[in-house]
């Protein structure tokens, strides 16, 4: 087995692992990085449950090797909160119970931040088109569309 | 497993043509990184061809239009030129997948991967996309509908890779259009697909192309569906018989997305309608 | 102590209040741990070997060469597995672990620990299997025919007088229903007779089954583990494992979701053999395609449906002939449809009849009102169609014959004060019945209902030094289960929600609660928070009594403080929960309440949907344009939580009815394990879905509460093949009414 030291950036933060060639950066993040907030629902890409960016793209972290990650630069749902203030997505998530079981929720955070960071006014369509990549069983989506759409109208107030 | 990025063209060909085990390329991974998963793909080495510049072009201009194959949907869709110009090719490839796939998966590896279904493939046919093969002594220009030889193969010899997609010179009023049935909204693999292109002069269809996908092993380019509409301004008669020429050309299989009965039925029911949207994109009324 | 259990029909101050939950903040920071997330020092890798064949003889399991493989430190067959709980358990062991035979495409035939991913998958494929092929069935009306090969040679169906002496594929056949169905019929103007299929389909929770198995040489054991129930898996694994239950620990994690497929055992006692065999600490993690293959879907199914009505609608006999596939184990879900098939409904002449079938697809398990949609399918869906017969409104029909409190249900009971005829008015008075509708569609209503279950729990309640509350709960928290409990410790209480932390105890903290299921969470654990608060309370007031130095018949607990009260002590200035607790250690010690029940009583939840969708008469594509949920709650703890039942299971039922299926080749192989090929609901595929509580408490419950969280999957095939019906003029009889099937209608009605 032969395994590669990986030198990157993690939320901010320098981090180094070593993997082997063949794993995906999902299993680097959890397994080697500790960052159990990145979730396996599915390994191979449809249900976006892994989603984190890669040098601000939105991407399933199991559709990436984790030798790519090196000089690169990841987000994942641990890096969202500034300190301990809550991101607006994270806040009205809570405030809409827009999670259930909560498995999901990391990833649609993940995924709607990147649509919001894009899209400041995204119509309700967009904003379900834009995480169609996520799969929620929990909710049917109402809450999640809701919370999605306050988020934006605060983060707007703010600028 | 072995891990190479290369940082030219030539140096991935000869990574690709010496290696004696199982070598596949990584621009994406969104099907090579699933085949691993799922045990259908153990490749002894990897060649990742995203560092390498050329196959990082993406440009429009009067003269043609070049992809690199290590080109993201994500890519793609922010270039405003090439989605004006080729609006069916770029809403191709942007429905492959989530956004989170658009952030990885490319135009090229969609080809190469060879699917029947291929989203990217009918609407690059139809506009009469070229592939640029690069081997080991000499590069060629392949039209891309003799890329793909049946589900999972493709023409290409050992050693051999794609460095670019070229679209051609794009006369005035010319338009595409994509189309292709699923069942959910999004996230799935297309039932059945049309792609349509086609160049009007003085409101009449002059030239078209229609090209179908996963009806077949391979997509299939319908002669007698372009024939259908050229020199006509796809009155109803015109569009009947596309749609009929399309149900024609279909050689279906019964599998877990669809039946060869809806398939045929669909995808004269798609031809017609990408038909239609590629001429009022074209300036069609 | 003995508790009152009736509805005081109180007001409420913090129940029935929006708060934020207390694991809200863990689950949007990642922070929250799930099956998946917890490792040990020294963990080993655990992975399974599985059948490729539909139904075959296991006749060599040779392991040697995985055993000499350097890394692999376990490897478990059914030859480690004897049967020690007398054959009351042999068919979850066995589903755990083929013993003779493979029964279906994913059972389990051996597994590994290895130190890794890597060597445990070469060990996988250096163990080698030999298998004799035998014919298999996995149609549920194919499995019934004589000439289907038996799977099970010691079934001979029961519920069949006289005994039968061959053993046949189906396990079960129940009855139930009153009065005289052939006379009913004889009086009927107008019958519709009609058969449906519907296809089988998983949970789909997005979280897959994982654990962390710890097991030593002393017999003691901790498993941490994603479940419904955790008590549960403690004692089908120790009685598997022949360990006893006070050893073996179990911890439950987050729930990824679970909708009835987490309330059964399936890596877990061979993770946990591995572990004891290793003397390591196991983590097994399912894939998504093992998931799929090789854990519980619901039945696929095969009904008639025969209704018989009167000109002015009265429904004079209705019989449901039931055909509910269990996998390669038997069960009794027909049963469960038997009985629901008519609930909602005040019928004087009734019948069901239910077949439990065995077949070479994977045990079944409960999904969310298990049995439940199917029948209603057939049911509603028939109907539409007698309404149509008639030329009455389809709402107006069903309030016409809805059953209410002194109705004697299809199954037996009578109903007390029930939501069947209320939820009915407000779906015809609601807007959505009057929204407007487009070209190609269509709107259509159907109605469900599901049982609520008590069963037995366990709760603690302990008052820190500054008067803030740990409330210990025994059920697994599905849906924001501590949220609603919080509230109702604190409405109890008299204090600000903020003051209670709810948890989920581990098995050795707390006695047996039976499993999150049934729609029992909120009404058995609320129950027995109630009465721990209450017993609290007595306390309480007891240390107030003893610091006041007055009778205890003197002092009465309202708005969170003890108040002396009567002319003698009422002027002494009223102690809070935290001036108590505070002096706890000198008036006796810690203050807790504590309450083990069997809760009883619980209510019945009935529902009606409203439906609209667009047909593409050219393709059969389908979109859902509006949905309504109208659904009894007895009395609503946490309104968003409710709202999110409602809205959940909705999501489920459309996906059901659109594109959900498992299908299975001529080989007897799963072709679709996983998220790509089967379809469950993304985003763009929905609308908001629109909800309205009604409220209609149940008597046997202090609130009032009845258990949500499974009705709503009940109506929405039928909600949603009667508004098909009404956009495309073709009436669907096979679930999912995915595009061919729908195109395929359309063409035929056009001729």
């Amino acid at each position: 087995m032969s395994s590669v030291l990986v030198d990157t950036t993690v939320n901010g933060d320098p981090v180094q692992f070593a993997c082997p060639t063949e794993e995906v950066l999902m299993d680097s993040l959890r397994d080697r990085v500790g960052l159990t907030g990145v979730k396996e629902g599915c390994g191979t890409g449809d249900c976006g449950a892994c989603s984190i960016t890669l040098d601000g793209q939105l991407v399933c972290s199991c559709l990436v090797l984790g030798i790519e990650a090196n000089g690169r630069k990841i987000g994942t749902v641990e890096g969202m909160a500034e300190g301990n203030a809550l991101h607006p997505l994270q806040e009205q998530f809570i405030e809409h119970a827009a999670l259930q079981c909560g498995i999901c929720t990391p990833g649609f955070l993940v995924a709607a931040k990147a649509l919001l960071d894009d899209n400041a006014s995204p119509s309700e369509e967009e904003i379900r088109f834009a995480l169609a990549g996520n799969l929620c069983r929990c909710t049917g989506y109402d809450k999640i569309v809701r919370a999605v759409q306050a988020a934006a109208k605060q983060m707007r107030k703010k600028k | 497993m072995r891990y190479e990025a290369p940082t030219t063209t030539k140096e991935a060909v000869m990574l690709l043509a010496k290696e004696k085990g199982e070598a596949a390329v990584l621009a994406g991974g969104t099907d090579l990184l699933v085949r691993m998963k799922m045990g259908m793909s153990e490749p002894d080495l990897i060649v990742d061809i995203k560092q390498i510049p050329a196959m990082n072009a993406l440009k429009y201009s009067a003269t043609g239009t070049k992809i690199g194959a290590a080109v993201s949907g994500a890519m793609l869709a922010k270039n405003k030129a090439i989605k004006k110009a080729w609006p069916g090719v770029v809403e191709a490839t942007n429905l492959i997948g989530s956004d989170q796939v658009q952030g990885r998966c490319t135009m090229v590896g969609n080809l190469c991967n060879a699917s029947p279904a291929a989203d990217g493939v009918p609407a690059m046919i139809a506009a009469g996309a070229k592939a640029v093969v690069v081997g080991k002594t000499k590069r060629r220009t392949v039209a891309v509908e003799n890329i793909a030889t049946g589900p999972g193969q493709t023409s290409l010899a050992k050693g051999e890779v794609i460095e670019a997609i070229t679209l051609p010179k794009r006369p005035r009023n010319s338009g595409d259009a994509y189309l292709r049935f699923t069942p959910r909204t999004e996230m799935d693999i297309a039932v059945v697909s049309a792609g349509v292109n086609l160049t009007l002069v003085r409101g009449v269809v002059k030239t078209a192309r229609v090209c179908l996908g996963a009806v077949a092993p391979t997509a299939v380019l319908v002669p007698d569906a372009a024939k259908a509409i050229i020199g006509t301004k796809l009155d109803a008669d015109a569009l009947a018989n596309l749609a009929a020429a399309c149900s024609s050309a279909c050689n279906p299989i019964d599998d877990k997305r669809g039946t060869i009965e809806y398939r045929t039925k669909v995808a004269g029911v798609l031809g017609r309608r990408a038909a239609e949207i590629a001429f009022k994109r074209a300036g069609g009324a | 102590m003995a508790h009152d259990t009736s509805f005081t029909n109180q007001d409420f101050k913090v129940v029935g209040t929006r708060v934020n939950r207390p694991d809200g903040v863990d689950k949007v920071t990642g922070r929250a741990k799930y099956g998946a997330d917890l490792s040990a020092p020294g963990q080993l890798v655990g992975l399974f070997l599985r059948s490729p064949h539909a139904h075959a003889r296991i006749t060599k399991i040779d392991t040697s060469r995985a055993e000499k493989l350097s890394g692999v430190k376990a490897i478990i067959t059914s030859a480690d597995l004897p049967d020690l709980t007398g054959g009351r358990q042999i068919d979850v062991l066995e589903n755990c672990m083929a013993r003779d035979r493979a029964l279906y495409d994913g059972h389990a035939v051996a597994a590994v620990a290895a130190i890794d991913q890597q060597t445990a998958k070469k060990a996988l494929k250096l163990i080698k299997v030999s298998y004799e092929i035998l014919p298999h069935v996995t149609d549920v009306d194919e499995a019934m025919k004589t000439s289907a090969p038996v799977i099970k040679d010691n079934i001979f169906t029961s519920g069949v007088d006289p005994k039968p002496k061959k053993p046949s594929n189906v396990s079960k056949v129940s009855e139930f229903g009153h009065g005289d169905i052939e006379a009913g019929f004889k009086a009927a103007d107008v019958i519709i007779e009609k058969s449906y299929k519907t296809e089988q389909t998983h949970q789909g929770y997005i979280e897959p089954h994982a654990c962390l198995a710890t097991v030593g040489p002393d017999g003691a054991g901790e498993l941490w583990v994603t479940t419904q129930g955790h008590y549960t898996y403690r004692t089908v694994c120790a009685a598997l494992l022949g360990m006893d239950i006070a050893k073996l620990k179990v911890t439950s994690s987050e729930i990824g979701g679970g909708f009835g497929g987490k309330t059964h055992v399936w890596v877990e006692p061979i993770a946990l053999a591995l572990s004891r065999k290793a003397n390591r600490p196991v983590k097994v993690v399912m894939t998504r395609d093992e998931v799929f293959r090789a854990t519980g879907p619901t039945c696929s199914t095969s009904m008639d449906i025969k209704i018989g009505a009167k000109k002015d609608g009265t429904i004079t006999a209705a019989s449901s002939v039931l055909r509910y596939q269990n996998g390669a184990f038997p069960a009794t879900w027909a049963m469960l449809g038997a009985m629901t098939s008519w609930a909602c409904y005040d019928l004087k002449n009734v019948h069901s009849i239910g077949y439990d079938v065995l077949c070479n697809r994977p045990k079944t398990a409960a999904y969310r009102a298990p049995s439940a949609p199917m029948a209603a399918f057939g049911v509603e869906s028939t109907m539409d169609l007698v309404a149509a017969e008639i030329g009455m409104n389809p709402v107006d029909f069903r309030i016409k014959n809805a059953a209410k409190e002194g109705t004697r249900a299809s199954y037996g009971p009578t109903y007390g004060p029930i939501g069947i005829g209320p939820t009915l008015e407000a779906a015809k008075n609601h807007p959505h019945m009057r929204a407007k509708l487009g070209k190609n569609q269509g709107r259509g209503m159907a109605c469900g209902f599901w049982f609520n279950f008590g069963g037995q729990t366990c709760t603690d309640l302990n008052i820190g030094s500054d008067g803030t509350v740990n409330l210990a709960i025994g059920t697994v928290d599905v849906g924001g289960a501590r949220a609603s409990m919080s509230l109702i410790a604190a409405e109890e209480l008299g204090i600000p929600y903020e003051q209670v932390k709810a948890h989920v105890a581990d098995t050795s903290s707390l006695g047996h609660n039976d499993t999150t299921e049934g729609s029992r969470g909120t009404f058995s654990s609320g129950m027995a928070t109630i009465f721990a608060a209450r017993d609290a309370i007595e306390e309480l007031r007891k240390r107030a009594a003893k610091m006041w130095g007055i009778p205890l018949e003197a002092v009465e607990w309202a708005e969170g403080e003890a108040r002396a009260v009567g002319s003698e002590h009422g002027n002494l200035p009223a102690l809070s929960l935290a001036d108590i607790a505070k002096r706890a250690a000198s008036t006796g010690g810690p203050i807790a309440g504590h309450n083990e029940v069997v809760a009883d009583g619980a209510g019945v939840s009935f529902a009606s949907h409203i439906c609209d969708i667009e047909v593409d008469p050219e393709t059969g594509g389908t979109k859902v344009i509006r949905y309504t949920v109208i659904q009894d709650a007895g009395k609503a703890i946490h309104p968003d939580y409710v709202e999110g039942q409602f809205q959940g299971g909705a999501a489920q039922g459309i996906g059901w009815a659109l594109n959900e299926e498992y299908i299975y080749g001529d080989d007897g192989r799963l072709q679709n394990s996983g998220f790509l090929d089967y379809r469950i609901p993304v985003c763009s595929d929905l609308p908001f879905i629109d909800t309205k509580i009604l409220e209609i408490p149940n008597p046997n419950h202090p609130y009032g509460v009845r258990g949500v969280g499974e009705t709503s999957i009940v109506p929405p095939l039928a909600a949603i093949g009667n508004a098909l019906s009404n956009a495309a003029g073709v009436r669907m009889d096979h679930v999912p009414m995915s595009p061919p099937r729908i195109l395929k209608a359309i063409e035929e009605a056009n001729g």
